[in-house]
């Protein structure tokens, strides 16, 4: 299953903010269609904010998001649904509710009016249940999983919308370090197997520059470096965004830049 | 794709067992299918069950009483071939009574659900939130100080509920509404407005304070078929667009940006749902007066039987016809000499569980 045609998703002066407070001022920036893009950015930076923009969940205060060269405002919620899947930070699951209940409900903007089930509807369910290794979990409630069980059970909902384009919101937080991987490991092959563009929100640097084809770093809600991870990620913006002193060395399994922080302590003492 | 499946390949064993990935996407279909079937089944059960016993207190209705009818004579009635006095009995007294107490019942049962659902919250029903109370305000103010009646009375009674959920909405409105919020402010209003009922009382004629504060208890004695059928082509109308609305209820359970990613309207689709619970509750209110309660323990009762996760709309209006029928049995006949009002009854059955529910929310330290 390839996708159906090319996206273009973009920010333009775009300046998001609650109550009057800027978060982010005046952003452009291009998404690169098929991807894998990884928003960084120390706390406050504005990651989630920029997300939810992108995402259609907040309102601009100014400027603009297009999807294929159309303002997001301009889609009907099922359209937009279509086209770009939203895993929000930390959902909350109704009590009681089943892993096969709640990925079904990602097919919800394909169904019509009345929400009738269509035949495929199953098929699919079951690809992204297979996809995220839940599909023995089907039967079970989503509040008698494990943190990683759960968070791997609400990337299948987001898969299930089948959308091109997926915007995740730390889809690693509380998650240990080999969930961490197998979760982001799961996107690729997202990514790979049907060319979905990834843009997520990520707090660990390596990980985000590990994985992603594109970087984006924000400071004080503008960017403060965007491009590929061993271009980007420097001492020199690491030290500019999040006031870290740091060596910047080459990751020794993935080739991609590895950031090593330096505290007060333990400096060359070996 | 599955790391792990990559991973026993590997070893070189069992791999010609392994099954391709299309046999089992489709056995995990199957799995799928599966699931939905028991949890239908299910449903099925507990509507099924919930309909008998509807059926019987509803017979149970009819028959018992000083009259003495038999079955046979009740059916005969129904048919049109009964006696005079079975057919003053049956026709006058006691079915009216079993018919608004389905009306009432379903309407306050599925109001309650919807509420409850849409708020994400136990206690967000719409008699501890005051608008079963703006409903009565609404409809004794009509009745006493502009002599209404009838329809009049009901659309009274809608739009009281009405402007006490929309000043709820507005008061408890941040950029977006927490269940909890609501609730508090829900509270805050019902106190308000029981205190003007008891001001409008108090400043009545004796005579018709008495027939208001019967009337205010909430009960289903003196029913006529004009009101019946007033309420009973209301319901109707709201048990379809609610019929309509539903798909919308799974998501609406999820939080609103999720709900958002999925393509719906959050705020739109919420306030259409407290909009049709306003409605039923309106209804329920202006034919039988607010019967405490109902609205609260019926949609709890209804998701324990169905298994949590559902918003169990149908399950819930029914439960709430069972709860009024056997409440009006228990009314009627449990106290030796004389009859009481429904709503004194479901008080008795309700106030216990609002108790549990507020200790237990305490307990776990959550908003329900």
């Amino acid at each position: 299953m390839t996708r159906s045609a090319p996206h273009s998703l973009r920010a333009e002066s775009l300046t998001l903010g609650y109550d009057g407070r800027v978060v982010i001022d005046g952003l452009d920036l291009e998404i690169p269609d098929g991807r894998i893009t990884s928003i960084v950015g120390p706390n406050a930076s504005g990651k989630s904010t920029l997300l939810r923009g992108l995402a259609r969940l907040i309102r601009p205060e100014s400027g603009r998001v297009t999807l294929d060269g159309r303002d997001i405002r301009s889609y009907g919620a099922r359209d937009f649904a279509r086209r770009v899947a939203v895993l929000p930070q930390q959902p909350v699951s109704p009590d009681g509710v089943l892993v096969a209940e709640l990925v079904a409900r990602g097919r919800h903007p394909h169904r019509g009016w009345f929400g009738g089930r269509s035949s495929d509807d199953d098929r699919i369910v079951a690809e992204v249940l297979e996809a995220t290794g839940t599909a023995e979990l089907a039967g079970r409630a989503v509040s008698e999983l494990s943190g990683g069980q759960r968070q791997r059970v609400w990337i299948a909902m987001a898969l299930a919308q089948r959308a091109d384009i997926v915007l995740l919101d730390e889809p690693t937080s509380f998650l240990d370090a080999s969930h961490q991987l197998e979760l982001l490991d799961l996107l690729t092959d997202s990514n790979r197997d049907h060319g979905t563009t990834v843009v997520m929100v990520l707090h660990e640097l390596n990980l985000a520059a590990r994985y992603a084809d594109h970087l984006v770093v924000l400071d004080g809600g503008r960017i403060a470096a965007a491009g590929a991870p061993g271009d980007v990620m420097t001492a020199e913006t690491v030290g500019g965004a999040f006031g870290l002193e740091c060596v910047v060395t080459t990751d020794p399994v993935a080739g991609s830049p590895l950031v090593v922080p330096i505290g007060r302590f333990h400096r060359g003492e070996f | 794709m599955r790391p792990d499946g990559a991973l026993a390949s590997g070893t070189g064993t069992g791999r010609l067992a392994e099954p391709t990935r299309a046999e089992s996407v489709g056995a995990v279909a199957i799995l799928i299918g599966q699931v939905r079937d028991r949890r239908r089944r299910r449903t099925a059960a507990v509507l099924l069950g919930a309909s008998v016993l509807v059926f019987a207190a509803a017979i149970a209705s009819l028959l018992l009483g000083a009259a003495g009818l038999t079955v046979a004579d009740v059916f005969a009635v129904l048919v049109g071939q009964g006696s005079p006095k079975a057919e003053f009995v049956v026709m006058r007294l006691r079915l009216p009574r079993v018919l608004a107490a389905v009306i009432a019942g379903s309407a306050l049962g599925l109001g309650g659900a919807l509420f409850q659902s849409t708020l994400r919250n136990p206690l967000a029903s719409p008699d501890i939130l005051g608008v079963t109370g703006g409903a009565s305000l609404a409809a004794v103010g009509s009745m006493l100080l502009l002599g209404l009646e009838g329809p009049a009375v009901a659309l009274a009674a809608f739009t009281g509920a009405l402007v006490v959920a929309g000043l709820m909405w507005a008061l408890a409105w941040r950029g977006g509404l927490t269940g909890i919020r609501f609730v508090l402010v829900g509270i805050g209003l019902a106190s308000i407005v029981s205190g003007l009922l008891g001001w409008l009382i108090t400043r009545a004629e004796v005579r018709e304070a008495s027939e208001a504060l019967v009337w205010m208890v909430g009960g289903i004695a003196s029913t006529g078929w004009s009101e019946l059928g007033t309420s009973g082509g209301a319901l109707v109308v709201l048990l379809t667009a609610t019929a309509v609305f539903s798909p919308r209820m799974p998501l609406l359970a999820l939080s609103d940006d999720s709900a958002r990613s999925l393509g719906l309207d959050a705020t739109r689709a919420r306030a259409t749902a407290v909009l049709l619970g306003v409605a039923l509750v309106a209804v329920a209110t202006a034919l039988a007066g607010p019967i405490a309660f109902v609205a609260l323990v019926a949609a709890p009762i209804a998701r324990a039987l169905i298994g949590h996760g559902q918003a169990a709309l149908a399950a819930s209006a029914l439960v709430g016809v069972v709860i009024v029928l056997v409440a009006d049995l228990v009314a009627q006949h449990a106290f030796a000499g004389f009859a009481v009002p429904v709503g004194i009854v479901t008080g008795l059955i309700g106030a216990p569980y609002l108790l549990w529910l507020i200790a237990r929310g305490n307990r776990k330290g959550s908003d329900g």
